[in-house]
């Protein structure tokens, strides 16, 4: 194993996801088998080739720095999960 | 033992560009709450980043202002933690390839010049505000600050006092006012500081374990803030304790830092490439075309200011500390004013003002012809310099003509012998056994009658005809 239970459930933590005791272990076996893939394509020699840091071709991609208005304050709090109209309210997180 | 502090820096300064990094949202200050929101910056499923040019171009200008190398080849990452004043999840930031490294720039110090290296500069989007509910056991959240572009700067190790940080800080300051992409201010957050500080016996090379304060919202602050946790960790080591490494926050009423989290409980960031945006690849004739856009900066400024005018360190630091002022300055000097009297009026009249009225120059009315026309009347003798203080404020408020001014208060300096002898008779009748005690020696009673002259005639006195005049009678 690449991966130990503990280490699951800290990436469990870290995504704010409540793992329950029995899919530790699936997890556990599903990531030490990305690992080993990952060990596998290690075995390429890359030492000539650059990073990949973006599947698409483009780059410089700009926008010019003018100020537009899609959406009412209305319509984006529509998504709040609880608001008084003008401010996102959640649980109080201090 | 002799202990001396390290201390390295990081600031964050928000860029004065009218729309978000990501998005084509204002980033007007004092909004009402989320009305600079749009479904990109507040994380909506779907959407997409989109960068702005201005926020690559002031990054670049920052980079070569303190001598970075440009990283033509960059790339955004993300960071990504949990809280709800971000609502993607994760920060768009950089972490491998920044667009600016390996920099620095020059502070003056009291034992002279010293380098402070930059480590580098990146860009980022800020996040937004909450505001935490009394009892009712609920945060409110505004999003507006979310996605307002950020630079941050990250400072070698090198600094070794609060005050060399304190200096570090006003220079990097100065240089982002000079090149107009930060407003510089602190209270409201758009220049912030963060400091790692350890502390190590003289003559040690390696560090000590260093802890991170936060919250820091005025130079004063840091230079108070990092007073106090010099002192705490040293008298850790000396009670043969150990200074853990952690996050501190600092309590600006008690003047103490105190614990906010431990390393056990540090960030773990994860950081990744983000596939939303593509990587920057910039012309080097756009890196040339903004390095030719420069202004002077504050050090070369500053050091042509003590070989050009003649005045003090002190002087041309705090003349130079703000590109308005300096340039307001070399305005008046261009028109006659003498460089030592445009000094002494820009560093106490006019910053007084400003520092009262809590207000930039260009928020004044003043102009460099006015201060021309007002030192001209005091030369002239029109005015005295204390009538010339007292009508400073309408003059540099509301942009009044001073000559005008003067005449239409019927301000003009009296310089009329004959006039002013009779006052000044009518004042030595009124105090006989004062003008005994001047004759018996007392000599300093000559500032008594000076101010009654200026009494009787509101200010309005020639000085020096004034002094004359009464040595003349009581001698």
């Amino acid at each position: 194993m690449k991966i130990t239970k503990e280490e699951v459930k800290q990436i469990a933590t870290l995504a704010r996801l409540k793992l329950p005791e029995e899919k530790v272990e699936i997890y556990q076996k599903q990531f030490s088998a990305i690992l080993d893939y990952m060990e596998k394509l290690k075995e390429i020699d890359t030492k000539e080739v650059n990073p990949l840091y973006s599947p698409a071709e483009l780059k410089n991609v700009f926008r010019e720095d003018e100020v537009k208005k899609d959406l009412d304050r209305e319509e984006i709090l529509k998504n709040a999960p609880k608001t008084d109209g003008e401010f996102f309210i959640v649980p109080k997180i201090i | 033992m002799e202990f001396e502090s390290v201390i390295g820096l990081e600031v964050h300064a928000q860029l004065k560009t009218r729309s978000k990094i990501f998005c084509s949202c204002s980033t007007s200050f004092g909004q009402e709450p989320n009305k600079n929101t749009c479904p990109v910056c507040t994380g909506m499923p779907g959407v997409l980043p989109v960068l702005n040019k201005k926020v690559v171009e002031y990054a670049v200008k920052m980079g070569l202002a303190v001598n970075c190398k440009i990283n033509k080849y960059s790339i955004f990452a993300r960071k990504n933690y949990f809280y709800p004043d971000l609502p993607k999840g994760y920060q768009i930031s950089q972490y491998e390839l920044p667009i600016a490294e390996k920099g620095y720039l020059v502070i003056q110090t009291q034992k002279g010049e010293k380098k402070i290296g930059i480590t580098r500069i990146h860009m980022e989007e800020d996040a937004g505000k909450s505001i935490h509910g009394s009892g009712d056991g609920l945060s409110f959240v505004d999003l507006n600050r979310t996605g307002v572009p950020l630079l941050e700067i990250v400072s070698e190790p090198d600094l070794r006092s609060p005050e060399e940080a304190v200096a570090y800080l006003k220079a990097l300051r100065s240089i982002l006012l000079y090149l107009e992409i930060c407003d510089g201010n602190m209270e409201e957050g758009s220049f912030r500081c963060d400091a790692n500080i350890s502390i190590r016996p003289r003559g040690e090379s390696r560090f000590g374990t260093r802890t991170e304060i936060k919250n820091m919202n005025s130079f004063r602050h840091v230079q108070k803030a990092l007073e106090y946790e010099i002192e705490r960790q040293i008298d850790l080591v000396l009670d043969g304790k150990e200074v853990v490494q952690e996050t501190r926050l600092y309590d600006p009423q008690k003047n103490i830092t105190k614990s906010m989290r431990s390393k056990e409980e540090a960030h773990d960031y994860r950081y990744f490439p983000d596939p939303d945006l593509v990587p920057l690849d910039l012309e080097d004739s756009w890196i040339e075309e903004i390095r030719a856009s420069l202004p002077e900066l504050p050090h070369v400024r500053y050091k042509r200011f003590l070989a050009e005018y003649g005045l003090s360190e002190d002087e041309a630091l705090t003349l130079t500390s703000e590109k308005e002022l300096a340039d307001f300055f070399e305005q008046s000097i261009a028109l006659g004013v003498e460089p030592k009297k445009a000094c002494n009026w820009i560093l106490s009249e006019v910053l007084r003002l400003l520092n009262e009225k809590k207000i930039g120059l260009s928020q004044s009315r003043f102009t460099p012809e006015l201060f021309f026309k007002l030192l001209g009347l005091i030369e002239k003798g029109v005015i005295s310099g204390k009538i010339a203080k007292n009508i400073f404020e309408p003059v540099f408020m509301e942009g009044l003509d001073p000559e005008k001014y003067v005449k239409e208060k019927g301000l003009i300096q009296i310089s009329n012998t004959g006039e002013l002898e009779g006052i000044v008779e009518a004042i030595l009748a009124k105090f006989p056994q004062e003008v005994e005690r001047f004759q018996q020696g007392e000599k300093k009673l000559l500032g008594f009658f000076v101010g009654q002259v200026m009494r009787a005639t509101q200010g309005k006195a020639n000085p020096q005809l004034v002094n004359s005049l009464l040595l003349k009678k009581m001698g």
